[in-house]
C-alpha cells in the first residue's frame, strides 16, 4: 500500500473475527482486545469459534479456532449479523469462515501473505482456490507479512503471531496501549518479566505496521458508564456467582463447555473456605454434591448434556429425599456427544422431564451473563426454601461470551443462614409436611433427636418405607405442591415492545438480546411486534396464557431442533416442535409456532428477523 | 424418631446416658430368616455400644439391595440412597462434615458390579469411613441373579447352567487399588471375629474395607456350607496389629501370623485359592486421609465479601 491519507470513519459499532490455527492463540489475542474494549467503556460481545480437538492438523478448514468480538458505543447483547473486519493467520481457515458465510459482503481481511508463493506447491494451489472460492464477495483483502513481522521480535511465530495482531487491531480501532499492557502483564503473570516485554513489542511492531501501511482507521465511540462494572465471561460469572452464594463443595467431572466454570473454582474457592471435588465420573460427581448437600452444605454440581443425562437418578433421588441441589449444565449440542463446544439450547426438555416418575424441579435459564452471576444465588436460596433441585441451564454462548455487567454489591445474606441444628422437638417428623405448602424444616445429620433415614423408596412423613397408596400419592402431592407456592412468588415476564400486536416472539435464555435486536429492527418497520424472554422454565412465570392472548401469533425462536412444514412428510400432524415449544402449548393451549435453527452457532439477529416477517406474512393465526 | 435419642436430649438431666447395644436399633428388620445381614447388624450394634457413639453423630450411607436397607434398623442418621452409589454420597457427606462416624452397608452386586467404578475411586480418595460388603454373592432383592461374586458353576435364574465366569475376588481387587488402606475379610458365621474386624475397621482412620462372607438363606443356603461345618479348611490371619481373637483358637487350627503391613503378603494370600482366610489383609494407619487433605480454614460471611471485592477488581471496567 502506497504511503497515504487514513480515512477515519466514525462508527457506533463494528464486528471484528480473529481466525487462526488452533493453537495459534486466538483467543489469548480475542480477549485481551474484548477486555480492553470494555475497559474503555464500550458495549462488548465475544464469541469463541472452537474446535473440538486440542490442536487439529494446522492450515486446513477443519482447524479453525478463533473469536468474534462485537463492540459499540451502546450496550452490546448479542454477537450480531457478520463481521466487518477479519484478522486470518491463513488461507484455510479463512475459506472455513467464508464458508460459513461470517464475513459481511464489504469485510475487510487482512491475511497471511506467505501462502501466496509458498515453496509448497500444495499450499500455493489450496491458496488459488480458496481466494478463487472467496472472489464471488466483494471482501477487500489486504494480504500483512504477520509471520515475518513476528519473526523480528521471537524465534518462533507460533508463539507471537497474536500479539502481532492485536497490534494491528490496536491501531485499526485506536484503542489504549496502557490498558493492553496491563492485560498481558496480568495473563503472563507467571511467566518471566521478559515474556511480557517481548508480548508488549510485538503489539507495538502490529501497530506500527498499520500506522505505515494501512489507509483507515474505525472510531467507536464510548460513553461512560455511570456505575462501576465489571467484564467476565459467563462461566466466571456463575463461578463468582457460587462463591458468593455462599457454595463451599462443587463436585464435577470435566466435560465441555462446562469445565471452565469448574477451573475458575479451582483457582479461587479454597481460599473461600470450599473445595472443588473432581469425581470419577458425572454420576460420583451428583453423588457427591448430594452428600454434601445431605450433609448440610448445599453443595453445586456443573456439567453439560451428556452429564446431566448421567446424572438423572442422583437428581430424582435429590427430588425425592428432598436435599436440595444446584445443578448448572452449560448445554451444547446434541444428541449424544453432539456438537461439544458449540451452542444450543438442548436440554430443556431433560431438565424439565428427564426422570422416571414426577420429579418437580425448579429450572432457571439466565439471559445474560450478569444474570449467570445472580442466578447461582437465586438457586442456592430456592433451592434451600424448597428443599428442592434447582437446575441452571446456561449455554455456550453465555459460558465463553464477555460481557460487561454493573459489579455486584455483595450481600451477606446470599451466602445463606446457618440450618437450624437444635434439638429436634417431639413429634416433629423428617417430612412435617405443611399441608397448604409441602414445605418442611429440613434436618441435617448431627441434629440432636432427629435421627432417621431418608430414602429413594416411597416413604411417608416419618420417612419410612411405605407402599400403601396414601403415602404415596401423598409425597408425590407435597413435592409437586412446593412447585405451585414458589410459583406464587413469581411476577409475569416483561414484554419487550407492545403488550399487545400481530406477532409475539418468545425465547428463553441466552438468546434474549438476539431476538430484541431483530424486534428493534421490525417494529423500526412498523411491525406489529414484541417479544418475551423467559427465565423460570419450572415452574413457568405466571400469566402467560394472558400474554399471549393479546397478540394474534405467538411463536418460539429457540437454538433447538424443530421440522420444517412443507419438508418431506412433515405436516401439522407430524411436524415436531422446539423445547420451549412443546412446553408452552401445554401450558397455554395456544397454539403456539416456533422457528428454530440448530447451526452450531448462536442465533444471528438477521435470521431471526427474517423468521418474525415471514411469520407474518405467511404464518396462519394462533 | 427413636423415644432413645430424645431422652438423651433431656439437657437437664446430670445422668449420663449408657447406649446398649439394642439401643441401636430402630424397629425390626425386614429379612428373611436366616439372612447373614442379621449378623452383621448385630455385630455393629454391639461395635456401637462398645463405642458409646452418639446416635445424631453418625450415619450409615447404603445403596439398594436386601442390605442396603440396614440404615433403616439402626438408630442414626441413614441414607438408603441408590443402586451402586453409596459411595459417592458417602464422600460428599464425608468432605461436608468431616466429624461424623460414617459407615456405609453395600452388597455384592451393589458393590461389586454397578457400583464397581465408585468402589476403585473411594477406595482410592480413602475418606475415614467403615465400608461394609455383605457379600452373599448373589443378587437377592431382584431374586436369584448371578452377581460378580457367584462361584463359578452356581446356577442361578441368570445363569440357569451355572456361573460360566470365575467369580470376582473383592479382597484381590481392593488390594490392587493405589492408596487402599485397609483391606479384610470376615464371616457372619464366626460373630466373634466379624465383630472383632469390624473393631479394628472403626478404629482405623481411613477407608476400611470389610468383605463379609455370608449366605442367603434362599437363593445361595450352602454358598459356604463347607467352611461353616469345617473349620480346618479356614485360616484366620493373626497379628497384633491385625484381629486375634483368642476364644477362636480351639477351633481354628490354622492360624497364620501375617503382619497387615506387608502388602506384599496380603496380596499373596488373597490370590491363594487352597483355604478359606479371615483377618485383616491389610491395614495402612499412615496413608493420606481425602478429607483432611481437603480440607482449608473456614473463612466468614464478611472476609468471603472483601475478597470477593477484591476478586472483581480484576474484572473492573
Amino acid at each position: 500500500m502506497a504511503s497515504k491519507e487514513t480515512t477515519i470513519t466514525a462508527v457506533p459499532e463494528h464486528t471484528v473475527e480473529i481466525i487462526t490455527n488452533s493453537g495459534e492463540g486466538a483467543q489469548k489475542c480475542a480477549q485481551i482486545f474484548g477486555q480492553t474494549c470494555a475497559k474503555m467503556g464500550n458495549g462488548v460481545w465475544t464469541v469463541e469459534i472452537i474446535p473440538a480437538e486440542i490442536e487439529p492438523p494446522h492450515h486446513t478448514v477443519t482447524s479453525t479456532s478463533g473469536n468474534i468480538i462485537r463492540f459499540g458505543t451502546d450496550k452490546v447483547t448479542n454477537w450480531g449479523d457478520r463481521s466487518k473486519l477479519a484478522i486470518a493467520f491463513n488461507d484455510q481457515v479463512l475459506l472455513s469462515r467464508h464458508r460459513l458465510d461470517s464475513f459481511a459482503d464489504d469485510c475487510i481481511i487482512l491475511h497471511e501473505s506467505i501462502w501466496e508463493n509458498h515453496e509448497d506447491e500444495a499450499i500455493r494451489d489450496g491458496y488459488a482456490k480458496a481466494m478463487k472460492e472467496m472472489s464471488s464477495k466483494n471482501y477487500r483483502f489486504i494480504k500483512v507479512p504477520i509471520e515475518e513481522e513476528t519473526l523480528k521480535v521471537v524465534d518462533n511465530a507460533q508463539h507471537g503471531k497474536n500479539m502481532f495482531a492485536l497490534g494491528l487491531l490496536t491501531e485499526i480501532y485506536q484503542r489504549d496501549l496502557s490498558i493492553i499492557e496491563k492485560q498481558i502483564a496480568y495473563i503472563f503473570r507467571t511467566k518471566s518479566a521478559k515474556v511480557t516485554e517481548l508480548n508488549v513489542e510485538l503489539v507495538k511492531n502490529g501497530m506500527a505496521w498499520a500506522r505505515e501501511n494501512l489507509d483507515f482507521q474505525f472510531i467507536i465511540d464510548s460513553v461512560p458508564a455511570e456505575e462501576s462494572r465489571v467484564v467476565m465471561n459467563g462461566n466466571q460469572a456463575c463461578a463468582l456467582g457460587a462463591i458468593a452464594a455462599g457454595m463451599e463443595i462443587c463436585a464435577m467431572y470435566p466435560i465441555t463447555p462446562a469445565t471452565s466454570v469448574s477451573h475458575e473454582l479451582c483457582d479461587i474457592i479454597e481460599s473461600y473456605g470450599g473445595m472443588v471435588h473432581q469425581a470419577e465420573d458425572e454420576i460420583a460427581a451428583a453423588g457427591v454434591a448430594l452428600g454434601a448437600s445431605y450433609g448440610g452444605k448445599v453443595a453445586l454440581t456443573v456439567t453439560s448434556g451428556p452429564g446431566l443425562a448421567l446424572k438423572t437418578e442422583f437428581l430424582a433421588l435429590a427430588i425425592m429425599v428432598e436435599i436440595p441441589l444446584v445443578v448448572l449444565d452449560v448445554q451444547r449440542g446434541g444428541p449424544s456427544t453432539g456438537l461439544p463446544t458449540k451452542v444450543e439450547q438442548s436440554d430443556l426438555l431433560a431438565a424439565l422431564y428427564g426422570q422416571p416418575g414426577d420429579a418437580p424441579r425448579v429450572v432457571i435459564a439466565p439471559r445474560t451473563i450478569e444474570e449467570c452471576f445472580h442466578s447461582m444465588i437465586t438457586a442456592r436460596r430456592i433451592a434451600e426454601t424448597f428443599r428442592c433441585v434447582v437446575i441452571i441451564l446456561t449455554d455456550a454462548n453465555l459460558a465463553t461470551g464477555v460481557q460487561q455487567f454493573t459489579r455486584p454489591d455483595f450481600d451477606e445474606r446470599w451466602q445463606g443462614e446457618l440450618i437450624d441444628a437444635s434439638p429436634v422437638p417431639e413429634g416433629l417428623r423428617p417430612y412435617d409436611w405443611d399441608h397448604d405448602t409441602g414445605m418442611s424444616r429440613r434436618i441435617i445429620p448431627g441434629t440432636p433427636g432427629g435421627q432417621h433415614t431418608v430414602t429413594g423408596l416411597a416413604h411417608d412423613e416419618e420417612s419410612r418405607v411405605s407402599y400403601d397408596p396414601g403415602s404415596n400419592e401423598r409425597g408425590q402431592r407435597m413435592r409437586s405442591r412446593k412447585l405451585a407456592v414458589f410459583q406464587s412468588t413469581l411476577m409475569p415476564p416483561p414484554i419487550y415492545g407492545d403488550e399487545e400486536g400481530d406477532l409475539l416472539v418468545v425465547g428463553w435464555g441466552s438468546t434474549q438480546g438476539a431476538i430484541e435486536e431483530a424486534v428493534d429492527r421490525a417494529r423500526a418497520e412498523g411491525r406489529k411486534v414484541s417479544s418475551c424472554q423467559l427465565t423460570f422454565l419450572s415452574p413457568l412465570e405466571p400469566g402467560l396464557k394472558e400474554i399471549f392472548s393479546k397478540f394474534r401469533k405467538v411463536m418460539t425462536v429457540e437454538i433447538n431442533y424443530s421440522d420444517n412444514l412443507g419438508d418431506p412428510y412433515i405436516t401439522e400432524e407430524t411436524r415436531r416442535l422446539g423445547q420451549l415449544c412443546w412446553v408452552l402449548r401445554a401450558h397455554t393451549l395456544v397454539d403456539l409456532d416456533c422457528w428454530t435453527s440448530v447451526p452450531g452457532q448462536p442465533l444471528r439477529p438477521n435470521d431471526i428477523y427474517n423468521s418474525i416477517i415471514e411469520n407474518i406474512e405467511n404464518g396462519s393465526s394462533t | 424418631m427413636s423415644s432413645v435419642a430424645i431422652s438423651l436430649l433431656d439437657l437437664d438431666s446430670e445422668e449420663i446416658k449408657c447406649f446398649e447395644a439394642e439401643d441401636y436399633q430402630t424397629r425390626v428388620a425386614k429379612w428373611c430368616a436366616g439372612c447373614g445381614d442379621f449378623g452383621a447388624l448385630n455385630a455393629v450394634k454391639r461395635l456401637l455400644a462398645k463405642e458409646q457413639l452418639q446416635p445424631e453423630k453418625m450415619a450409615f450411607v447404603s445403596g439398594i439391595g436386601c442390605s442396603s436397607r440396614f440404615p433403616h434398623y439402626v438408630n442414626a442418621y441413614g441414607f438408603h440412597g441408590i443402586h451402586g452409589r453409596a459411595l459417592p454420597i458417602a464422600t460428599g457427606l464425608k468432605l461436608a462434615r468431616p466429624e461424623l462416624d460414617v459407615f456405609v452397608v453395600m452388597g455384592d452386586g451393589d458393590c461389586t458390579s454397578i457400583g464397581a467404578g465408585h468402589w476403585i475411586h473411594a477406595t482410592r480418595y480413602n475418606a475415614d469411613m467403615t465400608v461394609l460388603l455383605l457379600d452373599n454373592a448373589i443378587y437377592g432383592l431382584t431374586k436369584n441373579q448371578t452377581s460378580p461374586t457367584t462361584p463359578q458353576g452356581y446356577a442361578s435364574n441368570t445363569s440357569p447352567r451355572g456361573s460360566v465366569l470365575p467369580a470376582l475376588d473383592p479382597l484381590q481387587a481392593t488390594l490392587g487399588i493405589s492408596n487402599a488402606s485397609f483391606v479384610a475379610q470376615t464371616a457372619d458365621w464366626v460373630p466373634v471375629h466379624l465383630y472383632a474386624t469390624l473393631q479394628a475397621a472403626y478404629e482405623h482412620p481411613g477407608f476400611s474395607f470389610v468383605r463379609i462372607l455370608q449366605r442367603c438363606p434362599k437363593f445361595t443356603p450352602d454358598v459356604f456350607l463347607d467352611n461353616v461345618k469345617n473349620p480346618d479348611i479356614t485360616e484366620l490371619l493373626i497379628h497384633e496389629n491385625g484381629v486375634d481373637v483368642p476364644s477362636l483358637e480351639k477351633l481354628y487350627k490354622h492360624r497364620r501370623v501375617h503382619d497387615p503391613k506387608n502388602i506384599d503378603d496380603a496380596r499373596a494370600l488373597a490370590q491363594r485359592t487352597d483355604m478359606l482366610r479371615l483377618g485383616i489383609f491389610f491395614r495402612d494407619d499412615s496413608l493420606p486421609v481425602y478429607e483432611e487433605v481437603r480440607a482449608v480454614p473456614p473463612v466468614s460471611a464478611e472476609e468471603k465479601i472483601v475478597r470477593l471485592n477484591e476478586e472483581f477488581d480484576r474484572y473492573g471496567v
